[in-house]
This record gives structure tokens, C-alpha cells and sequence, in this order.
């Protein structure tokens, strides 16, 4: 599905009648100029899109991410799975994720599916400042703060890779339909 | 650059911002851009320029200005009692300014921002295509941040057109920026909404919380039920009323986050946007369902009260 709306984006991006296409999870968030077309004509160019299945974009870049597991979360996310850190890590570095949606703060990615071995709900009460490069789980889903921001998330370790290039066009590391493997590095 | 605006005080919050950086939103960077287009545009054309050029968004309390060099400068949106050397200034208008003369606001009387267009734009950082300044970025603007004593701002280019002063937005196409009501569209996630929750979003007064600021406006009143399984992220956009799993609606604005996963149950008209700007923490204010037909009509009307002015 979310092949589907990354492609539907992009297809949907080329028309002048566009001003922007988003893929989220599922879906396209389309943002349209009304002096060139209206809601009902775009809506049915849209439909006439998404019946023919624009062609899929090539699979995304790899990256790979070097990641110390160190996080102050990961005593506490080991407990309450009842795994070895060691576990956790491998579970965690072990898939090759997919970057489903940027958004929320700059450079922020989406990444899952997370195993379900690691599922855990966000935490109770978010924090008010997680430190930029830290690499955190909830939910079926995984993630790098790009920036300080405050956070709901599990933070089970720390990278020193930059996702937000605030001087790179787009500025973000990820784009939406790249691979994300982890792997473990020694602080 | 030959600097023609100094700044003495640089008022609460004052920021560069043009029509943002709609493009961005993809790579996850907020879109941007002044928060009361309608009052931005209509200082830019007032001084000749295009307007998509930057102005300055003042918020609450402006900012002391001196002319460094003489120019044409037009102030709109909230009246924050502007002068001119100490004389009340008119709004809506182009004002000439010689060297040395000093621009101030003093109290609040109306809206929450304020727009000053100088003719030729004024020269801004670009980022990712806008001039608009993005504060978690550090980037665009006035060096990504909002304007200190002593910046220096020049313009970007030589006035294009005659500068003349008096052009003025006549009395009766202002913005009536003193009702509250905003009118929308039913959002994505309606049917969300238990029927008491629908009524009252439709019906009831909601408050500015404190909590509001150019990402947003948290709005105190009832609080709405919403039911369903979590949704998955999404793209979002200014005007888009949210509501978290507490039920306090969220108003988005311009720096909105680009993506996020509460129902969204209603979705401010642009007609209307500009009036939720001058909104500030305290004011009240009422949703008004409307067809998509209706928003359409109010935004062609704001438009040609635009095309007075080119």
C-alpha cells in the first residue's frame, strides 16, 4: 500500500494543478492550486490515477545506520519484553526497515514494520527533550530523532548520523520508499 | 546591500516571512510563510512589489524601525497602533519614510500580527525556496532567527514601480478581523466525532489557549469524543482542526508539523485563515460548517479585493 501511495505521489506531483502530493502510511495528502482545477475534476483525475497504478518507483536507497545500543530506555524495554539486551539488539538490527513517511520534525522518518517481539506502547508520560541521534521503538515502528525535540517514544540507543542536512535539497537523509539497516557499533 | 531599515527594539517576535516553502512538506519541513496571507500580499502590492516578496510579521508588540535611507513602506493586518516620527501612521496604506524617520507601534487595539512591506522586498536568507524564517532550522530569514536591536535589512532589489505613496486598500475590502467566525469544511475524520461532539464543534465557543503560537493554537472548550482504531501518519495542512486522544481540538497553522496521526474533524477555509491568525490567547471564537462551493465563492471575493490593488 504504501508502495502505492509513494508512486501515486510522484505521478500525482508532475501536474500543474498540484502544488504537492504527500504520501502518508496508506494514503496521498494532495494540496491543489483552485485557480487551475476543482475538488470534483481533480478528484476524478486522482481516481483515474490510482485505477491505472502509476508505474513503482525503484526501491529505495540502502542506507545503513551504525547505532550504539546504549539507550536510557533499554534496561527498562529488555524488563518489560523480558529479553537479553543482547536480544533486543539483534531483534532490532536485524530487518532491513522501510522508510514509510518523513514528517513530524524535520529529517524524522517513519521506519517499520518493527518486529513484533519488540512491540511495546509509547511511553506514559513523553519526554520533554530527547537528544538529537537517538535511535527509539513504539509500537510496530522505529525511529532517529533528528533534532532535539520532546518525544513519546523508547529510546534504546544512539547514532551519530546526520538525518536532518539542513543545507541539502531535500534536507533530509531518508526519503520516503528507502531501506534502513541497523547495525551495532561500539561507542 | 545599502540598509534601509535599522532595527532599534525588535518588538516581541518579529520574523521574515513570504508565501513559504510549500514544496518542503514532503521532506518532512513545515511549510512556513506569514501566518495572515491576505494582509502580507496586500502590503507587498500596496508598495509595488510582487507579493510573494518578504515582509515583516510582527507579533503583539512591533518592533522600532529608523530609515536608514528613504523608502516607501506599507503596514497592515493588526493594529498595533502604528507611528510614524510619533504621528499615528495609516494601516492599509503606502507611507513614504525619509532618512531618519522612526517607525513604533505602542498598545494593541486589534489581531494578534502586523505586516511592514518595504518596496523592492526585503532581503532575506533563502532556504528551500522561501525567504520565510524557520526557527527549529535556523535557516531563511534574517539568519533563521527573529530580528534583534541593531539588525540592518536592506531591500532586495530597486523598488520596480513608481513609488508612490497614499495607495491605500479601500475602508470596506479591509479584513474584519473583530468576528470570530471561522467557517470550515467537515474534515477527513467526521464520522469520528459522537453526535453530541459534531454538535458542539458546530455549535459551541471555543477558547485560544495559551498554548498558541505560529505551529498552532490549542483551544480550550468542550472537549470532543472521537472513537476508531489509531490511524495511521498522514499529510496535514494549515487550518486543520485536530483532535488528540484528550478531545482539545488543535488548530494547525503555518508552522505546522507536516504529518501526524489524530483525527482531523474540520478544515479551516482560506477565506478564513487570515482572521484565525490575528487570533491571540484568549479570544473566542465559533466553527461555521460551509459547502466546498461556499469556501470557493469567499476565497474569489478576497481575491478580487486583491486585484484592486495590482
Amino acid at each position: 500500500m504504501n508502495t502505492r501511495a509513494i508512486a501515486l505521489a510522484a505521478a500525482l506531483k508532475k501536474r500543474r494543478d498540484v502544488r504537492q502530493a504527500v504520501a502518508g502510511y496508506t494514503g496521498v495528502t494532495v494540496h491543489f492550486d483552485p485557480d487551475q482545477t476543482t475538488h470534483d475534476a481533480l478528484g476524478a483525475a486522482i481516481k483515474r490515477l490510482a485505477a491505472k497504478r502509476p508505474p513503482m518507483a525503484e526501491p529505495g536507497r540502502l542506507h545503513r545506520i551504525p547505532v550504539v545500543y546504549d539507550g536510557p530506555d533499554l534496561e527498562e524495554v529488555a524488563a518489560r519484553l523480558k529479553l537479553s539486551r543482547e536480544k533486543i539488539v539483534e531483534v532490532h538490527s536485524r530487518p532491513i526497515y522501510r522508510v514509510f513517511l518523513l514528517g513530524f520534525v524535520p529529517g524524522w522518518a517513519y521506519l517499520g514494520p518493527l518486529p513484533e517481539e519488540l512491540e511495546l506502547p509509547r511511553r506514559h508520560v513523553p519526554r520533554t527533550q530527547v537528544p538529537a541521534g537517538s535511535v527509539a521503538i513504539a509500537g510496530r515502528q522505529t525511529g532517529i530523532y533528528p533534532l532535539p525535540t520532546p518525544g513519546g517514544w523508547h529510546l534504546i540507543g544512539r547514532t551519530s548520523v546526520k538525518l536532518f542536512l539542513a543545507d541539502s535539497d531535500p534536507p533530509s537523509l531518508f526519503r520516503a520508499g528507502d531501506r534502513v539497516k541497523f547495525f551495532a557499533a561500539k561507542s | 546591500m545599502t540598509t534601509v531599515l535599522r532595527v532599534i527594539e525588535p518588538g516581541l517576535f518579529t520574523t521574515v516571512q513570504d508565501l513559504g516553502r510549500p514544496q518542503a512538506i514532503a521532506a518532512g519541513v513545515t511549510p512556513g510563510g506569514a501566518m495572515d496571507r491576505f494582509a502580507h500580499r496586500a502590503a507587498n502590492l500596496i508598495v509595488g512589489n510582487a507579493e510573494g516578496d518578504a515582509t515583516l510579521e510582527c507579533t503583539l508588540t512591533g518592533p522600532h524601525l529608523v530609515a536608514e535611507h528613504s523608502c516607501l513602506i506599507a503596514i497592515t493586518g493588526a493594529d498595533l497602533d502604528s507611528r510614524v516620527n510619533g504621528q499615528a501612521a495609516p494601516m492599509w496604506t503606502g507611507i513614504f519614510l525619509g532618512q531618519g524617520d522612526h517607525v513604533t507601534f505602542g498598545a494593541r487595539r486589534s489581531g494578534g500580527r502586523a505586516y511592514v512591506a518595504v518596496a523592492g522586498g526585503i532581503e532575506a536568507d533563502r532556504w528551500l525556496g522561501s525567504l520565510s524564517t524557520n526557527l527549529l532550522a535556523a535557516r531563511g530569514g534574517l539568519h533563521g532567527r527573529n530580528l534583534k536591536a541593531g539588525d540592518q535589512m536592506g531591500a532586495a532589489r530597486e523598488a520596480t514601480r513608481p513609488a508612490v505613496s497614499g495607495r491605500h486598500l479601500i475602508e470596506n475590502l479591509r479584513p474584519r478581523y473583530d468576528d470570530h467566525t471561522l467557517y470550515v469544511i467537515a474534515g477527513p475524520h467526521i464520522k469520528r466525532l459522537d453526535p453530541h461532539s459534531r454538535g458542539e464543534l458546530f455549535g459551541a465557543a471555543f477558547k485560544v489557549s495559551r498554548e498558541a503560537d505560529r505551529m498552532g493554537y490549542r483551544l480550550d472548550g468542550p472537549r470532543l469524543a472521537t472513537s476508531g482504531d489509531e490511524l495511521l501518519s498522514f499529510g496535514l495542512t494549515a487550518g486543520a482542526v485536530q483532535v488528540p486522544h484528550g478531545g482539545q481540538a488543535i488548530l494547525l497553522m503555518a508552522d505546522h508539523q507536516t504529518a501526524g496521526g489524530y483525527p482531523v474533524v474540520a478544515t479551516v477555509v482560506s477565506a478564513s485563515m487570515p482572521v484565525a491568525a490575528q487570533l491571540v490567547p484568549g479570544d473566542e471564537l465559533h466553527f461555521k460548517e460551509v459547502t466546498l462551493d461556499r469556501a470557493r465563492q469567499m476565497r474569489l471575493a478576497l481575491a478580487s479585493a486583491m486585484d484592486t490593488l495590482r
